[in-house]
């Protein structure tokens, strides 16, 4: 390859530039070497590492060749960044699109508003009863673990002041962010079997149990949020004569509004996959139960799980076919929050 | 409805950092004192401590004695929220809250407060505050947009706005007009001189000009030297100050031959 635009000689503004289709080229160069490897019996995986190698090593080589060093460094750095974000994204797009592939098939109005009552053999089943009991139990979580977030995060931003008590705070909440979901379910489960009754199995306690999960997220993010509010804007508040509750409510909250419900959405679609807490506490049941406070509830990660362990061609499909709903929520909750993030923020009418 | 203000043996700290030490001067109701000095020398700190704005800071704290027509302000039976109704506060850079928008910003002290008050009462408001700051030209057609669109010099002349929407009986200005053309910087010094007549106004200035224009009084910062905390070196009424100083380095920092 003969470099067409490039001249070494120093004084041009051009010298030891590659031109602007060098990693194209490269790339392709690369693409080729790699099927050539694998043609001539190389395994996939090893053809695929042979190409990321050559353009690694080709592209900053070029530039190298044409004395540029900066220029070197930046393509190798450049290079490695694309490889280590493909290898990132690689198996987030493979999961999309095997769930897709094999829920896709499953998805019918049918699958999303028969429950599994009565279903035997081949009788078509669905989903509705698991889609209910996750709505009810997260948003119930969610109405539990909220509060108690930002209210903790008000504490520790506003009032805290690396006093003592919000040293201790920030401790706990490190550790309740390490709690293994199953423990949280099993507290929850416990703590009711003492309280109420020892066979208790109600959606409630599921949502406790989540809540115990969500916590800490919500407080961190919470937290890093109101932080982000300039003290500039709190002065501007007391020196206008308004009290500090006052301020805290009308100016920092909204200040950061738009970041707190991300977070808040964020640490939804954290929780609504959890399974082993539910399955615990929320229990296993075919029907539909919209009651929190009474009665086994099915929710989504449940309903894959029993699916999955039927071993049944039909329970696969459901399994898959559940995956997939499941996905898609936390999809629209994700878009929900950038949406909200959006809404909320600041605006500079610019 | 204007008050003076005593200030006897201030010493303002940061934590253990004694940032300025031994202040004593009495601000006259119904005047124009401006502070000048070297930056760093404490001006802002003296200013912030007048409207407790000081011990908002973490480990800030105050000695000595200030009081506003005879009532001292940092007694312990003193809410300080209702000192800074009393005494309002433009800060060195604007700060306009990024939620609102240009009228609510002007509006901010009457609705943080969630003062009931009619639509065309409120309007109101907002226009004399908006034409007293010298913005109301530029902004009454957008007076619904956001406060953080607007430029730097605007910004500032709408939290000069909203500060005196309020209608504090002292009025605390931090180098209102450094980020501001001379227009405008000449339309706050008629504001100054208007307010004068019902206000007590403190004013930091670094521009010599603007303190001998708007002041009757003024007070001179300055460090005893490196790392010393700040002190009052001279105050005086502005015209001998400028004619004819008690204090050499005042004289020097006036006619420029500082440092
Ligand atoms: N938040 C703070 N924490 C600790 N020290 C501070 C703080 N703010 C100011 N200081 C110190 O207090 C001293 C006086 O600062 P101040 O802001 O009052 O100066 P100034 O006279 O207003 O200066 P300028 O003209 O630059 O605004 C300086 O030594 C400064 O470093
Ligand atoms: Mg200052």
């Amino acid at each position: 390859m003969s470099t067409t635009t490039v001249t070494t000689d120093a004084g041009t503004l051009r010298a030891g530039t590659l031109p602007s289709w060098a990693p194209l080229a490269v790339a392709g160069l690369s693409v080729a070497l790699g099927a050539l490897a694998w043609i001539l019996g190389l395994s996939v995986v090893l053809a695929v590492l042979l190409a990321i190698v050559v353009f690694v090593v080709a592209l900053p080589g070029w530039s190298l060749a044409e004395k540029n060093r900066r220029a070197a460094t930046d393509r190798l750095v450049t290079a490695l960044i694309w490889t280590a974000f493909s290898v990132a994204v690689v198996p987030l797009v493979w999961l999309i699109a095997l769930v897709v592939k094999e829920g896709f098939a499953t998805l019918s109005p049918e699958f999303l508003t028969y429950s599994m009552r009565g279903v035997v053999g081949d009788e078509q089943g669905g989903l509705y009863h698991a889609a209910i009991g996750t709505l009810l139990v997260t948003v119930m979580a969610a109405l539990i673990s909220v509060p108690i977030g930002i209210f903790t995060a008000i504490y520790l931003v506003e009032y805290g002041k690396k006093n003592r008590l919000a040293k201790v705070i920030t401790f706990l909440v490190d550790v309740m962010t390490g709690i293994p979901s199953i423990v949280a379910g099993l507290f929850a489960l416990a703590l009711f079997v003492l309280l109420i009754d020892p066979a208790i199995r109600w959606g409630f306690g599921g949502a406790v149990a989540l809540s115990l999960l969500m916590v800490p997220t919500v407080v961190r993010s919470s937290e890093e949020m109101l932080r982000l509010v300039p003290d500039d804007l709190r002065e501007a508040s007391y020196a206008l004569g308004v009290p500090k509750w006052r301020t805290i409510a009308k100016v920092v909250l909204p200040t950061a509004l738009g970041g707190i419900v991300t977070g808040v959405v964020l640490a939804i679609s954290r929780v609504i996959g959890e399974t082993a807490p539910l399955l615990v506490v929320a229990g296993f049941t075919d029907s539909v139960n919209t009651n929190l406070f009474e009665d086994r509830m099915m929710t989504l990660p449940v309903y894959i799980f029993t699916q999955y362990a039927n071993a049944t061609e039909k329970g696969y499909a459901y399994a898959w076919g559940g995956a997939l709903v499941l996905i898609i929520i936390v999809m629209v909750l994700n878009l929900a929050a950038r949406l909200i993030g959006k809404i909320f923020a600041p605006k500079t009418g610019r | 409805m204007a008050k003076s203000i005593e200030i006897s043996d201030l010493d303002i700290y940061y934590g253990d950092f004694l940032a300025v030490q031994g202040v004593n001067m009495s601000i006259k109701a119904r005047s124009v004192t401006a502070f000048i000095g070297p930056s760093g020398c404490g001006k802002s700190t003296v200013l912030r401590s007048l409207n407790r704005m000081h011990e908002v800071i973490p480990g800030a704290r105050v000695e000595g004695k200030i009081a506003i027509a005879g009532q001292s302000l940092y007694d312990s039976a003193v809410d300080p929220v209702s000192v800074r109704r009393m005494i309002g506060m433009v800060f060195q850079r604007p700060n306009p809250f990024p939620t609102m928008s240009i009228y609510e910003n002007v509006l901010a002290g009457n609705r943080l407060n969630s003062k009931k008050m009619k639509k065309s009462e409120a309007d109101d408001i907002v226009e004399r505050s908006l034409k007293g700051a010298n913005l109301w030209n530029e902004v009454k057609d957008r007076l619904t947009k956001p406060g953080m669109g607007l430029s730097g010099g605007q910004q500032q002349r709408l939290c000069i706005a909203r500060a005196i929407a309020v209608e504090p009986q002292v009025l605390l200005m931090d180098e209102p007009c450094s980020a501001l053309d001379p227009i405008s910087t000449s339309a706050i010094e008629d504001l100054i001189h208007e307010l004068k007549s019902d206000y007590t106004i403190v004013i930091v200035t670094h521009n010599m000009q603007q303190a001998a224009r708007v002041s009757d009084e003024t007070g001179f910062f300055n460090l005893k030297a490196a790392g010393q905390p700040g002190h009052l070196v001279e105050f005086n009424s502005t015209q001998k100050m400028f004619a004819n100083p008690d204090n050499e380095a005042t004289e020097a920092y006036i006619s420029g031959r500082f440092g």
